[in-house]
């Protein structure tokens, strides 16, 4: 499980997390929401350790993320960051395949050539292989750094906002993909910072809400989910409605 | 398919050196290969050291635009010389054993460079506005202490500082071809090593990180070696500013990866490509000794401009 204790993370003396502590159990699927500079994204950052906090902890199974060394802590966490510019000239395979640099450090075996060839198939990305990645779409390029996270293989996958460039039915494949693989037998533990509050009531096992770098509540979604809890989160009238038999989220 | 055209290239440079050696020779046969084969070698350890630099610094900073001479690298150069010989006085500058020389600026050069490129990429590589802007002022400003230094010297002097301030590949000194040349080999070996990893930062810093890259570590192994690389070439030959860059764009558009292990030695091999084929170009065809420098600033220029304009649109 994921223990973090009293965590301050500041920047130019601001504070973005302020004394958070949370802990979160191995497996299923955890939505991170919040309203834009609550610290989400902050937070799974210093999840993954690229951050050292100015006070507090975040520890794995006992490691202590900030400290641990830099392979290790990529085979227990992959981040999935809001997607950077990539200058580098590659193709979807060879993307792909970075995700198993923590396993290889450079020298890349069968083992770790049979992974990626599973990831590309997953992810439905045979045929995009050796396409640049420059040449995708939003949706592609979503797919194609979400399989470089799976192929991590790590037990705690984390994404940030991966569903931003996607349209409905690419983000409904995404997070139908990511609850699969938190399910038995992926059984990965999933941390998924989200905007779209329907697909959060859709997907979620566990949500945790952010306001101001503080943690406003955090456990299972139908407890989280409420029209008072979202209404203060958002400073916006919003009532969790069930619509077909599923619950989603709306403006009041 | 990158593999088979990189073979290519190994075997074009080939071509060109026998080329060079060959063309027009006359007794005495053994002294004139001699004097060709020395000045090939220079060729060939300033194009490749100019190449692979390139390629190394790009990666460090995540920017297909940038060569270490755009960013005050060449500056410091006119500075150091200047500076020794106002410290030295120009007699004792040229009277310095040709080895002790090159060795002080040479280490001079790479600690400079280091601290230098350390500097710009402190806060961080991806503002990369801002470590031009920044590179491109402290050029300036080493370039007007430069000029001040000269100011201070005697004619003669100044003019020794004058003769060393554009590249010149006659009367290379051997010993110094050899060290230089041993120290390339190992440094481009330290690069060939760092390839993996370099492709890697190439996801840019967070990304790369989050697969378990230590990245400064990686950004600050690259630029030692390129402030080695670039310090070897210049304290050989002088400053050349664009050539790396012509060589680094010319290995991408021919191999068309961005797979550094590819990529290093094609931009060394071009590097010395372009260098001897001008050299045979303006030596055999058209007599000239010393225009060589100049016409390839002139190119690599032009292709910087070239390269900034079609990014804009």
């Amino acid at each position: 499980m994921i223990e973090i204790q009293t965590l301050d993370i500041r920047r130019d003396g601001a504070a973005i997390l302020d004394g958070l502590d949370l802990s979160l159990p191995h497996g299923g699927l955890t939505a991170v929401i919040g309203p834009n500079g609550a610290g989400k994204s902050t937070l799974l950052h210093a999840m993954a350790g690229l951050l050292v906090p100015n006070a507090g902890s975040v520890r794995i199974g006992g490691l202590e993320m900030a400290r641990a060394p830099a392979r290790e802590r990529a085979r227990t966490v992959a981040l999935l960051a809001q997607t950077e510019a990539v200058t580098a000239r590659l193709t979807v395979a060879e993307l792909v395949a970075f995700g198993r640099w923590p396993h290889h450090g450079g020298r890349p075996r069968a083992a770790d050539r049979a992974a990626v060839a599973e990831a590309l198939s997953l992810f439905e990305l045979e045929q995009l292989s050796n396409r640049l990645i420059s040449t995708l779409s939003g949706g592609q390029r979503s797919r194609a750094f979400t399989a470089m996270v799976h192929v991590q293989a790590t037990p705690w996958m984390l994404l940030d906002e991966p569903l931003a460039a996607l349209d409905p039915r690419h983000a409904r494949d995404l997070m139908e993909r990511l609850a699969a693989l938190s399910r038995p037998p992926g059984d990965r533990s999933i941390v998924v910072v989200l905007h779209d509050l329907a697909q959060a009531a859709r997907h979620a096992d566990r949500i945790v809400a952010l306001k101001d770098g503080r943690l406003v509540a955090a456990g299972p979604a139908d407890e989280v989910l409420t029209d008072a809890t979202l209404s203060d989160l958002f400073d916006t009238q919003l009532r969790v409605v069930t619509v077909l038999g599923r619950r989603t989220v709306i403006e009041a | 398919m990158a593999e088979r055209r990189l073979v290519l290239i190994g075997l074009g440079l080939a071509g060109l050196s026998a080329l060079y050696l060959a063309w027009g020779l006359r007794a005495p046969y053994g002294f004139i290969l001699g004097l060709r084969a020395e000045k090939l070698a220079a060729l060939i350890v300033v194009g490749a050291a100019a190449g692979a630099a390139t390629v190394l610094f790009q990666a460090a900073s995540a920017n297909r635009l940038l060569t270490p001479g755009i960013v005050g690298f060449d500056a410091l150069f006119a500075f150091v010389q200047t500076a020794l010989v106002l410290i030295m006085g120009g007699a004792g500058y040229a009277t310095l054993p040709a080895l002790a020389q090159f060795g002080a600026e040479a280490a001079i050069l790479a600690g400079a460079g280091t601290l230098l490129f350390g500097l710009l990429l402190r806060r961080g590589a991806e503002d990369v506005l801002r470590m031009i802007l920044t590179g491109v002022i402290l050029g300036v400003l080493l370039r007007g202490l430069a000029g001040f230094a000269a100011r201070l010297l005697e004619p003669s002097e100044y003019a020794v500082v004058q003769q060393l301030s554009f590249a010149s590949f006659t009367g290379i000194d051997g010993t110094q071809l050899a060290i230089a040349a041993t120290l390339l080999v190992l440094a481009l070996i330290g690069a060939q090593r760092l390839a993996p990893a370099l492709d890697v930062a190439g996801l840019g810093r967070t990304t790369a990180r989050a697969v378990g890259l230590e990245h400064t570590r990686i950004v600050l192994a690259a630029l030692l070696l390129v402030a080695l690389m670039v310090a070897i070439s210049t304290a050989l030959v002088g400053p050349i500013t664009f050539l790396g860059l012509l060589a680094a764009s010319l290995a991408h558009a021919l191999l068309g990866t961005g797979r550094h292990r590819l990529l290093l030695p094609a931009a060394s091999l071009l590097g010395a490509g372009v260098l001897v084929a001008g050299q045979t170009l303006f030596e055999r065809a058209f007599g000239l000794q010393s225009t060589l420098a100049v016409v390839v600033e002139l190119l690599g220029g032009l292709l910087f401009l070239a390269l900034v304009l079609r990014r804009e649109r």
